[in-house]
């Protein structure tokens, strides 16, 4: 059968199949099983109401604990055992985590994914706030908005043959074709390149690291204080984020020192996605491209709801704008920030068409969703593969417990 | 500050700069692939696309001289052309690789034995000979070439209506609408009446439920691959467009049910009592009113759903594609064409330009409803 008949059979079906099911199986409540007539009318309608929510709820229910909360439980299952030759599954206990500990590529792709969900939602983010304000202003800001907004709607795998393109590289006879190595090119060790290539990435991490150090001391600080305001739940938080930016200015302290020493291959193409720990961040540029558009969106959004009078008093006050975005918008959004951050970082743990499209893991730039699409279809290991989907799941729990702490919060 | 009267910030040009800047990165690498895919092969394979609207000097590889011989006034003369383009102006030309410079156009220049060869500007040239050159081998030329700025549609139509082409994305782009119809429509109904469930009734359990969809929100669909693979397997669905879809359906349900529960509780509860005191049925007021009233969040959560089963490529892998490639989706094409036609970039960038236009086509119609549902969607 030709498959857009299939299709379009199925929508009949699909939406004919719902309409009639509500509809029935309402009329059937209200007509047959408790009649709203005879001499327990009354009754009857109470005993309808209280079942017809359920029917509502019904099919959605029963897709949701079928799609989703079933293979929470069974993955976690597959985890514990595995397949033996003549079918069915014996259990081996934490087997499964101890074989992928020990291999390299499974650090690799935990390293990876790391460095992924620091820099990915910081740098979506931070231009997407940037973006925001900018835009704010100006007459044209509409237009500019949407246009750094449409990588949204480019799939991952298209997103991967524009940057592919960006990052192509041809032998060094040939006139480059990819925009990177043509500008790369265009540098040839003068002091303009001092400055673009060493100058100023240096200021660059140097200011990354002195804005990690703010922000780290703002989380650590109360704690130092004694002052014993410090709840409880937040301390480690607190801690991890103190500990992650010490990682972080180490990391960028680290790569300057190298970057001063370093001897630039000036004049000789590069072929981007293969230099190791660097290709990393060459995809990860492909995903702050996508996402600061939607970063963007939702602080704009929160950026207007900032009340005038605020601003209104800085500026009687005598703020210059820099202090009226960082000391009076700013903290005022700051709930929107942790939702934009906590949304990209889901997405960037669930990121896998970028790396299987662009790289495919190799040159290390393996991460977890693309190691474990490895090991379930290509390697067959359904046991290491469901193990490392437990990993991805056990560094999205957080998030999720504080999602649903924060909602019922707001329900009440 | 701008906002106050009279006085206008000396920011404001920066401002503009800074945003140009910034509007110009996130803007450069999809034109790139834009203008890519209407160029030639070859300009491509030459020549960056930001040169594209410039004419370009450059050497054009060796080729040698073919055609039919003809015997006028006792010389044998053979007569063609260097290349099928009109538009291109030779520079240069010379017969050996070490000086591929030598001559100007429209210059005789006498090879061995007594043959003279000139070539035109325009490409086109004229061995003449004394003996006859069959079986001999024919000289080889050199040139230098400045092209004109030249687009072609060709690229699209090999790719899209030529039906012997391997690389074709007709099929594929017809898949993908197949798979993303009835996955958008069906869970968009399914989630409505759930979410009117859970806005509107009051039953024990509710907040539960509701705390539970939050939860599944995040959950990543890449825990269900296996499970739901082998679930299919075992009822008998396998892998074809039955299995995706209901995949599809599967995964976009929460969203789909926390956008329109938020956007439900917010309607006015005077009309909801009014039509029960008036004798509605639930069932009625979902149908009557209810539904009419959530349009803009039902279109929100269609445009989601419709970009993600789009542009999705890990859910068909898992549950659509099988063996036969019979069912390829587009994504699936593009990912195997960078294997393949890896430095072909007419091919690539016309293929992923294919998949594109459509999503950017309902981003740009729709955005609206796409900036609200952003809105009402990110867990506050």
């Amino acid at each position: 059968m030709n498959p857009a008949l299939q299709g379009l059979i199925t929508i009949i079906i699909g939406v004919g199949g719902c309409i009639g099911y509500f509809y029935f199986s309402n009329l059937f409540l209200d007509k047959v099983l408790f009649p709203a007539r005879g001499p327990h009318a009354g009754r009857n309608i109470t005993r309808a109401n209280m079942i017809r929510p359920w029917l509502f709820l019904a099919p959605a229910l029963l897709a949701l604990s079928i799609y989703l909360a079933y293979p929470v439980v069974e993955t976690l299952r597959l985890s514990l055992t595995q397949r033996v030759a003549g079918g069915g599954y014996v259990f081996v206990g934490a087997d499964n985590y101890r074989a992928m500990f020990k291999e390299p590529k499974f650090w690799e792709a935990l390293n990876n994914n790391l460095l992924w969900l620091i820099v990915v939602p910081a740098a979506s983010t931070a231009f997407g706030l940037l973006a925001a304000q900018l835009s704010d202003r100006i007459r044209w800001g509409n237009l500019a908005k949407s246009l750094i907004f449409m990588p949204m709607a480019i799939s991952f795998v298209g997103a991967a043959v524009i940057w592919k393109l960006v990052y192509d590289t041809r032998p060094v006879d040939q006139e480059q074709i990819g925009i990177l190595n043509a500008v790369w090119l265009a540098f040839q060790g003068g002091p303009l390149s001092f400055v673009f290539l060493k100058l100023l990435p240096i200021a660059m991490m140097l200011a990354f690291s002195a804005l990690v150090a703010w922000v780290g001391w703002l989380f650590v600080r109360p704690m130092l204080g004694g002052e014993g305001k410090v709840a409880a739940a937040t301390i480690p938080l607190r801690v991890l984020v103190g500990v992650a930016g010490l990682w972080l200015i180490w990391l960028s302290l680290r790569s300057s020192v190298t970057l001063i020493g370093a001897d630039l291959p000036y004049g000789v193409p590069q072929t981007w996605l293969t230099i190791p720990f660097w290709n990393s961040f060459f995809l990860m540029i492909v995903l702050v491209w996508i996402q600061t558009g939607f970063a963007m969106v939702i602080l704009s959004a929160a950026l207007r709801g900032v009340p005038e009078d605020t601003i209104e008093a800085a500026i009687i006050d005598g703020a210059n704008p820099f202090q009226i975005f960082f000391k009076i918008k700013i903290p005022q959004i700051m709930g929107t920030i942790v939702v934009v951050w906590t949304t990209i970082t889901i997405v960037v743990l669930k990121v896998f068409d970028i790396v299987f499209a662009m790289s495919n893991g190799q040159w290390e730039t393996q991460v977890l969703a693309n190691y474990m699409y490895d090991k379930l279809f290509r390697a067959n290991d359904w046991g290491i593969g469901s193990a490392s989907a437990m990993i991805i799941m056990l560094l999205v729990t957080p998030i999720l417990i504080w999602n649903v702490y924060n909602a019922r919060k707001e329900m009440r | 500050m701008d906002n106050i009267v009279g006085k206008k910030s000396t920011l404001t040009w920066a401002v503009h700069i800074s945003m140009g800047l910034l509007v110009a990165l996130w803007l450069f690498p999809t034109i790139g692939l834009f203008v890519s895919s209407f160029r030639t092969a070859d300009q491509i394979a030459t020549s960056g696309w930001w040169s594209s609207l410039s004419t370009q000097e450059r050497q054009v590889p060796a080729i040698r001289v073919e055609g039919a011989e003809q015997q006028i006034d006792g010389r044998f003369v053979i007569e063609g052309r260097l290349f099928e383009a009109t538009n291109a102006v030779i520079s240069a030309w010379g017969t050996s690789s070490r000086e591929p410079e030598a001559y100007a156009p429209d210059q005789v220049v006498e090879l061995e034995g007594g043959a003279t060869l000139s070539v035109a500007a325009d490409g086109a040239y004229v061995l003449s000979s004394p003996a006859t050159t069959e079986g001999t081998r024919l000289p080889r030329i050199f040139s230098s070439a400045a092209t004109p700025p030249e687009f072609t549609t060709e690229n699209y139509r090999a790719i899209l209506f030529d039906p012997r082409n391997v690389d074709g994305m007709a099929k594929a782009f017809f898949n993908t609408l197949t798979v993303t119809i009835p996955a958008t429509i069906i869970p968009i109904l399914v989630a409505a009446f759930a979410a009117y469930a859970l806005a509107w009734m009051d039953f024990p359990g509710r907040a539960l439920l509701i705390a539970a969809i939050v939860g599944l929100l995040v959950v990543p669909l890449q825990l269900a691959l296996i499970p739901l693979l082998k679930l299919h397997n075992e009822i008998g669905i396998g892998k074809g467009y039955l299995g995706v879809w209901l995949a599809h359906t599967g995964f976009g349900l929460p969203l789909a049910i926390y956008l329109l529960r938020n956007y439900m509780v917010g309607l006015p509860r005077d009309i909801i009592e009014c039509a029960k005191v008036d004798g509605a049925s639930d069932f009625q007021i979902f149908i009557k009113i209810i539904l009419p009233l959530s349009f803009p969040a039902l279109a929100s959560f269609a445009i989601f759903q419709f970009l993600w089963t789009w542009n999705d490529l890990l859910v068909a892998l898992v549950f659509l594609l099988d063996s036969s490639g019979e069912t390829t989706v587009m994504t699936k094409q593009i990912v195997e064409l960078l294997g393949t036609r890896g430095g072909n970039w007419e091919v690539l960038a016309t293929a992923a330009f294919i998949s594109i236009a459509v999503p950017l086509c309902v981003f740009f119609a729709m955005q609206k409803y796409l900036v609200r549902g952003l809105l009402a969607g990110s867990v506050k």
